[in-house]
């Protein structure tokens, strides 16, 4: 194995463990917490295939505004800091069942379906801010300004949403 | 590197997603699932750009487009969340009944008297 891949290998581990130690700590902030060294280790993934930019905006999008606005949320919520019981509902073994048996029917779809095939990161382009420039703002020039006009919809949303009083 | 490996843990990512989705009974926490499921995604976006060595990139750029879309969809959610904690004084998934199908006397009825001395307050209020 070569180095990439044992890093990948140690990354992977440790994005399934604090994934799963985000749905079943009993203490909120903890939970968030752990979503941060998830999202972490993802962006480390996205570097290791050659994803340079998308890496730095998983940390700077994700780590950096998403945990911030769920801790946000969970302090203005009034989120009790220390270890809380009832944080699950009653009956944890159908969502169990259930996600074990997503996790085995893709496992197990995407193992039989790509067994053979390899990625070859040696000659793969990397996904510079340049590279991911120039295609965002040549090919998907459309989809970037729809997609502006989606975030302008969300902003004044949240805003109304969030107003106190008189409507 | 083997395809398959990203594509595995993108897989673990998601189902791991699924369980916390359905299992936290707080609305923040369910977010935080949701989270999951959408890196997962990613995980598997950024693995195939890799593979096909697409010359338009689509794989980086849709995984772009999707951590923005995932940033409005937090920023709403969360302003949804606040405001049933206003008017319901708790954000616990089980107990929100408003809009639910079964009836259950007992937590309906704790759900009124909280909604009565809510509005109590915002007369006193005003």
């Amino acid at each position: 194995m070569s180095v990439v891949q044992v890093i990948f290998v140690l990354l992977s581990l440790v994005a399934v463990g604090s994934a799963l130690l985000v749905v079943t700590t009993r203490n909120m902030v903890h939970a968030a917490l752990w979503l941060v060294v998830t999202l972490g280790s993802i962006a480390g993934c996205f570097l290791l295939l050659a994803a340079e930019f998308v890496a730095w905006v998983q940390v700077l999008i994700y780590v950096g505004a998403i945990v911030v606005l769920l801790l946000f949320a969970l302090m203005l919520t009034k989120a009790p800091t220390g270890a809380q019981p009832d944080l699950n509902v009653r009956r944890v073994l159908p969502a169990a069942v259930v996600g074990v048996l997503v996790a085995a029917l893709l496992g197990t779809t995407v193992v039989a379906g790509f067994s053979g095939v390899r990625i070859d990161l040696d000659e793969a382009v990397v996904g510079s801010a340049e590279v991911t420039g120039a295609t965002i703002f040549q090919s998907w020039v459309l989809p970037f300004e729809v997609l502006s006009v989606l975030l302008l919809a969300a902003l004044v949303g949240a805003i109304v949403l969030s107003r106190r009083g008189d409507r | 590197m083997p395809l398959w490996w990203p594509l595995l843990l993108a897989s673990l990512l998601f189902a791991i997603g699924v369980y916390g989705v359905l299992v936290r009974r707080n609305a923040v926490l369910v977010l935080m699932g949701v989270e999951l499921m959408l890196n997962a995604v990613n995980l598997n976006l950024v693995a195939f750009d890799a593979h096909f060595r697409d010359v338009l990139h689509g794989g980086q750029t849709f995984a772009l487009f999707i951590i923005v879309i995932a940033a409005a969809e937090i920023g709403l959610a969360l302003a949804i969340v606040l405001m049933v904690f206003r008017t319901h004084g708790h954000i616990d998934l089980d107990r929100l009944r408003s809009l639910a199908d079964r009836d259950d006397p007992e937590l309906s009825e704790r759900d009124a008297a909280i909604a009565a001395q809510e509005s109590d307050k915002s007369e006193v209020g005003r």
